[in-house]
């Protein structure tokens, strides 16, 4: 395959692949958590797009709905959430240490690679775009993974959680055309729930241990050391 | 012909090293001249005279140095000969001696490969050869007799020459051991000190483990074909897991004397304690034979490459590059610092390999040929750049008596030839235009991004990654070079040697690395000559030259093709004069504004003090803290309070030690196991003698029932 | 002609680079509500400086005194391999893109080993990190350039810009990453904030500036111009090959004047992006660098692989 000779929706949406994975290193590499939910915004901006590309260049409908939806979601109600709750529990000014950040960065960059290898097998029979598409939303998804293991800010793990979520919701977009409307609603309604659950979440955790450092509830531990 | 010509250049080196015998037998030849001419009392009394003066005390053995080291330059000289014809007639020559055991004759080969080495040793060897003499002057007779020193040298060289020529593993592995072993003695030869006889026999420890890999390596390849001669050895038919296994052993054995790592320490150990042309040689010259034994086996012997073998030599490069180039950043001596340093290059070495090997396997020979000789060109400058500065690390040492750079500076305006020929050798070294480090990395980048003909995923990811890897290798070279040389011979001098210094007197010492600095430019402005010699080897060894580069003229280099990259270094040499020339003629043309001299800025303390400057570890401070978990920090600040309530400084000291990793994780691992297995087997030796004889009378028995 | 025309465009390189330094400074003077010098001021200040007696160290040696010509020379042939207003030009033949980069560590060889010279403090601070910040930054700069060299399977910055033309508007992710790239190389390796400050001389902070604290006279100018022209360089690179549209691709009079006025415009704005970021932007410590610098490490990094795993995968 070369880029030349495909047609500018596919250039479009490599282009918009692309920066989303490059949004998935930010969060990564990012120790601040106000700007961890910044470029988390805008990962979900970049999904707003591509779904109204396909749904521009796709003449289907029913995505420009699914686009608002992702709109408010993921750009304006989780992101203002979380927000308030940083906020709100005084830890935006914290930086969090990152340990071995350039061993998490390279394992990225390895994970990229490796969902890339992962899937050349399998998706031998469709087209070539269809393989980048997804070799980049599950690395997506495995970065989400990653995000969460290598942070220690409950917070962060929300938005980790929530990135795998956009990784999945991205290859829906591009390998499916489009999901059936009761399931895009489905999913645009669990994560909302998803979002309000893990603010009753941090509520909790906040008055059992006055932190939102995951690493603390290790003291909920019952058998003593 | 040319067999003769290489047969002279081995018979020359090792007459060189008999001929230093003759040192300590002054009042023997003098008996002999005596003897001579009582016999012969007509002869000419001309001839008499002359023999008398020569065979005086203080002159004999100089002259006997000069003849020695000129005998050794004759070699070197029948070496450059012998390579480039073989390479410019790109035939191949076989012969045998029936040297050894009666029916194990030995079989020697001369082709393009060996040709190319063996041009490399020879250049080597005539630059030390002029260099030599009045080093080796220095050396107390009585401490350390020239006539070891000067044995061991030649047969170290012969040693190297023969590996080149043999062409059976008996005969291969027999010239390996006499290059290790007359090594060895040389690296052992100020053996006063108990650091240096640790650092020899760490090395021959190595060398020797190295070499039972590299028999084994033969072992697997004659198991699958009668006879050790590599003509059955190129017969052999491998099913490719033994292929691999092969690979492996020759990797790790030829590796550790190539020093990759992580079997790389004995390169910091023995390279700083041998004398500095011993260094020169080995560090530029006998790396490359490993490199030499490592394509003979892989490309030649096993013949089918794999590519998992470049995906191995590819991290192992990259690894080896990347981790001397940053050892080599944080050592202090200098010597040391440039043994890192070529661990840094054979990296890069191998690194190419790899890519060659994986091209290869997946069916691009023309881009196998230009990563082999990408390769080999970099071997090639490695040996000039690195034995000019072995060389100049001599000429410092000689005249300085330091080895520390933290002691030195200024050296620049004391010793204006060296600090030259020594800036040609940082500017090679770190690839710079215009010189021939940076022809060899070009062509590296090149091949490097030819990546997109390949199918493999994995692989095109990774190669690039590699590329990045080679970029910030070079890059840190860069850095560590300007250290080097700024430290050295810029500034203020920080010692009294350094102040005291002053340029050597032995034009001959300024001869040799003249001719490396020399040929440094020459093949960095005319690459095409040594690509033309490289091409016959690739012809050989792939059956695949470069493409013609004809169309671009000679002057340009166009290793792939024209449209796809192209580097003429004549003409930039051409457009750099003409800028460097126009503001030059420019800036002067005013005569108000010549220049004044003036004392710098000091902050209004009150005079600059050599203790001002940066030392060593205060210009690789910001790496050091990028990198930091690459060593092994260990760095203690003592600070003497004084005063009422003890608060004020008085003094601060300061140390700082980094140490290898590899030690911690992988030798003294090895070591414990060793001394456990040891015990173990220590168990046996009860001291009882009555045990003792039950040991033997049971081995009786055994070997009297194997025989029935 | 060919030649000639290369001759030209470096020729133009060279008288051109003031001015947008000068520009350059005008905006920040302008967005920082100061009365601003004439664009012409830093003509002015190069010619001060070659009419000056030049002041040297008591203890510099020679180096020290052809460091200055050699900067300036590496740096003018780097000039002469990029396009600038017109492409085909026969000296990016004779040295590619990894040659240009060769030649600026060429001049920053020199120019720490004339920091080290004459044995100030300074001096050695100056080299110490500027070889630090351009060894990160160089593999990054790499990165980024090969990125290009392989969507237009050349080396050659010539044939690579004129196939960027004529490939017409593709979306390239890789483009994306590599222009990110560059742009946080190009804001390193030429001093500007947040890397370095080119205004201050706060010891704490310089680097570029220790390193040429001694030079004085037409020393300096040469450094200084070289260093306007390196600036001039980065701009070029990023605007030819990111967005190349208006360069001339034949050698008529009014194909080059369309040229050279595009490129002016394109540099006028990338100064203006550059001037707006100064002034919102504080300087970072200097261990920050490093992450600013993996970070273009990375993204060069994710260019060349997305180049590969996303445009040219089969």
């Amino acid at each position: 395959m070369n880029i030349i000779q495909q047609d500018f929706y596919t250039q479009a949406i490599l282009s918009l692949a692309a920066l989303v994975g490059l949004t998935s290193f930010l969060m990564l590499g990012q120790g601040r958590l106000l700007r961890l939910i910044f470029v988390f915004a805008a990962q979900g901006l970049l999904l707003t797009l591509t779904t109204a590309v396909a749904a521009y260049s796709l003449n289907n409908h029913h995505l420009y709905i699914s686009a608002v939806l992702t709109l408010t979601l993921k750009v304006i109600f989780i992101p203002w959430m979380l927000r308030r709750e940083v906020i709100q529990m005084n830890t935006h000014r914290d930086i969090e240490a990152l340990h071995n950040q350039t061993a998490v960065m390279l394992g990225g960059a390895t994970l990229m690679v490796f969902s890339y290898y992962v899937l050349h097998p399998i998706v031998q029979t469709t087209s070539a775009v269809m393989l980048n598409a997804l070799a980049v939303s599950l690395s997506v998804v495995l970065l989400g993974m990653l995000l969460m293991i290598s942070h220690r800010q409950a917070v962060a793990h929300v938005v980790g959680f929530m990135s795998i979520e956009n990784g999945l919701f991205f290859a829906a977009i591009v390998a499916t055309n489009g999901m059936p409307m009761v399931v895009e609603l489905g999913v645009a309604f669990d994560v909302l729930v998803a979002a309000v659950l893990f603010g009753i979440f941090f509520f909790h955790i906040r008055t059992s241990i006055d932190s939102l450092d995951v690493d603390l509830l290790n003291r909920l531990h019952e058998v003593d050391k | 012909m040319i067999l003769v010509l290489a047969y002279c250049a081995v018979l020359l080196s090792f007459a060189s090293g008999l001929l230093a015998l003759l040192m300590n037998q002054r009042a023997t030849l003098l008996e002999l001249s005596q003897y001579w001419f009582k016999k012969f009392p007509n002869s000419n009394g001309h001839y008499l005279r002359l023999i008398d003066s020569n065979l005086k005390e203080n002159r004999f053995s100089h002259l006997l140095r000069l003849t020695v080291f000129a005998v050794l330059g004759l070699s070197g000289i029948f070496a450059v000969l012998a390579g480039v014809s073989v390479l410019i007639s790109k035939e191949i020559v076989t012969d045998q001696i029936s040297l050894g055991l009666p029916w194990l004759p030995w079989h020697v080969r001369f082709d393009c490969l060996s040709g190319f080495f063996f041009l490399i040793i020879g250049i080597a060897v005539s630059a030390v050869s002029l260099y030599g003499p009045g080093y080796v002057h220095a050396y107390a007779e009585k401490q350390h007799p020239f006539a070891v020193l000067g044995l061991f040298t030649g047969l170290f060289i012969s040693g190297m020459l023969l590996v080149l020529l043999a062409d059976d593993a008996f005969f291969f592995m027999i010239a390996w051991e006499l290059m290790s072993v007359a090594s060895y003695f040389l690296v052992a030869f100020q053996h006063e000190h108990a650091a240096n006889r640790r650092a020899a026999f760490l090395y021959l420890l190595m060398a020797e483990v190295g070499a039972l890999a590299i028999i084994l390596g033969f072992g697997v390849l004659a198991s699958f074909t009668d006879g050790f001669t590599f003509d059955a050895l190129r017969e052999a038919k491998l099913s490719s897991t033994w292929a691999s296994i092969a690979f492996v052993l020759a990797l790790l054995g030829f590796g550790m004397k190539a020093g990759i790592v992580p079997v790389h320490v004995w390169l910091p150990e023995a390279h700083p304690v041998a004398p500095s042309h011993i260094s020169a040689l080995m560090s530029g010259v006998m790396l490359k034979v490993a490199l030499y034994g490592l394509i003979r086996f892989c490309y030649d012997l096993i013949g089918e490459v794999q590519w998992h073998w470049g995906v191995v030599l590819l991290v192992v490069g990259t690894v080896s590059a990347l981790g001397g180039i940053l050892y080599a950043m944080m050592q202090t001596n200098l010597k040391r610092l440039l043994a890192y340093s070529s661990v840094e290059n054979i990296g890069i070495i191998f690194m190419v390999l790899g890519l060659s090997m994986i091209f290869m396997d997946n069916g691009h020979p023309h881009l196998a040929a230009l990563g082999l000789l990408a390769a080999l060109f970099h071997g090639f400058n490695h040996a000039l750049f690195k034995n000019l500065l072995f060389l100049g690390a001599g000429l410092i040492h000689h005249q300085t008596h330091e080895l520390n750079i933290d002691m030195m500076g200024g050296l620049i305006r004391r010793m204006p030839q060296t600090s030259k020929l020594f800036l040609i050798g940082c500017m090679s070294i770190s690839s710079l235009p215009l010189f021939n480090g940076f022809v060899s990395e070009w062509l590296a980048f090149q091949t490097a991004l030819q990546v997109d003909v390949l199918d493999n995923g994995v692989l095109r990811s990774l190669i690039p990654v590699a590329a990045a890897a080679l970029a910030l290798t070079a890059a840190l070279a860069a850095a560590c070079f300007v250290k080097v040389f700024g430290l050295i011979f810029l500034g203020q001098s920080r010692s009294r040697n350094c102040d005291k210094a002053h340029e050597v007197k032995d034009k001959g010492m300024l001869a040799g690395p003249a001719l490396l600095a020399g040929l440094c430019f020459f093949s960095g402005i005319f690459p095409g000559v040594i690509i033309y010699l490289l091409n016959s080897v690739a012809g050989q060894l792939l059956g695949q030259t470069l493409p013609n580069d004809s169309a671009l003229g000679w002057l340009w280099l166009a290793p792939v093709s024209a449209e796809q990259a192209s580097y003429s270094p004549p003409l930039v040499l051409i457009a750099a004069l003409i800028a460097a020339g126009i503001s030059f003629w420019y800036l002067r043309r005013n005569p108000a504004t010549v220049m004044r001299r003036a004392e710098p800025w000091d902050c209004g303390f009150g005079g600059l003090t050599p203790r001002m400057q940066y030392t060593s570890s205060a210009f690789t401070m910001p790496l050091r803290r990028i990198f930091a978990k690459v060593w092994i920090i260990d760095e203690q600040i003592d600070k003497d309070m004084q005063g009422a309530m003890n608060q004020d400084v008085a003094a601060i000291h300061y140390q700082l030690q980094v140490h290898d990793h590899s030690w911690p994780r992988l030798y003294e691992p090895v070591a414990q196991a060793v001394n456990n297995i040891a015990k173990q087997v220590g168990r046996i030796q009860t001291g009882n003698i009555r045990v003792y004889l039950g040991y033997s009378f049971v081995t009786l028995i055994i070997m009297l029932w194997v025989i029935s | 002609m060919n030649w000639l025309m290369a001759a030209f465009q470096t020729l133009l390189f060279a008288a051109l680079a003031p001015l947008l330094a000068g520009w350059l400074k005008w905006c920040k003077c302008r967005l920082q509500n100061r009365k601003a010098p004439s664009l012409l001021q830093p003509y002015r200040d190069l010619f001060k400086l070659t009419n000056k007696q030049p002041v040297v160290a008591e203890q510099a040696s020679w180096l020290f005194l052809i460091a200055p010509y050699i900067i300036f020379s590496a740096t003018v042939l780097a000039a002469t391999v990029v396009p600038l207003i017109a492409v085909d030009l026969p000296t990016s033949a004779s040295a590619d893109v990894i040659v240009m980069v060769g030649f600026f560590a060429f001049a920053r060889f020199f120019l720490a080993l004339a920091g080290l010279d004459i044995g100030t403090a300074f001096g050695g601070m100056g080299s110490s990190r500027e070889m630090t910040i351009s060894s990160l930054a160089e593999p990054a700069m790499l990165m980024a350039v090969f990125t290009l060299t392989m969507a237009a399977s050349t080396t050659n910055l010539s044939i690579a810009i004129s196939h960027v033309l004529n490939e017409g508007l593709v979306l390239r992710p890789s483009f994306v990453f590599a222009l990110f790239a560059l742009i946080l190389v190009a804001i390193a390796e030429t001093g500007r904030v947040p890397v370095d400050n080119p205004a201050t001389h706060l010891e704490l902070t310089m680097i570029h500036e220790a390193m040429i604290l001694e030079y004085s006279g037409r020393h300096l100018a040469l450094i200084e111009w070289a260093s306007q022209l390196k600036l001039m360089l980065y701009g070029v690179l990023i605007a030819n090959i990111f967005f190349p549209w208006g360069i001339a691709e034949t050698f008529g009079a009014q194909a080059l004047g369309f040229g050279l006025l595009a490129i002016m415009g394109k540099l006028a704005l990338l100064a203006i992006f550059l001037a707006i970021s100064e002034t919102l932007v504080a300087k970072m410590r200097l261990f920050r660098v490093q992450e600013y610098l993996s970070f273009a490490y990375l993204l060069g990094l994710l260019g060349m692989l997305s180049h590969i795993i996303l445009e040219a995968s089969r």
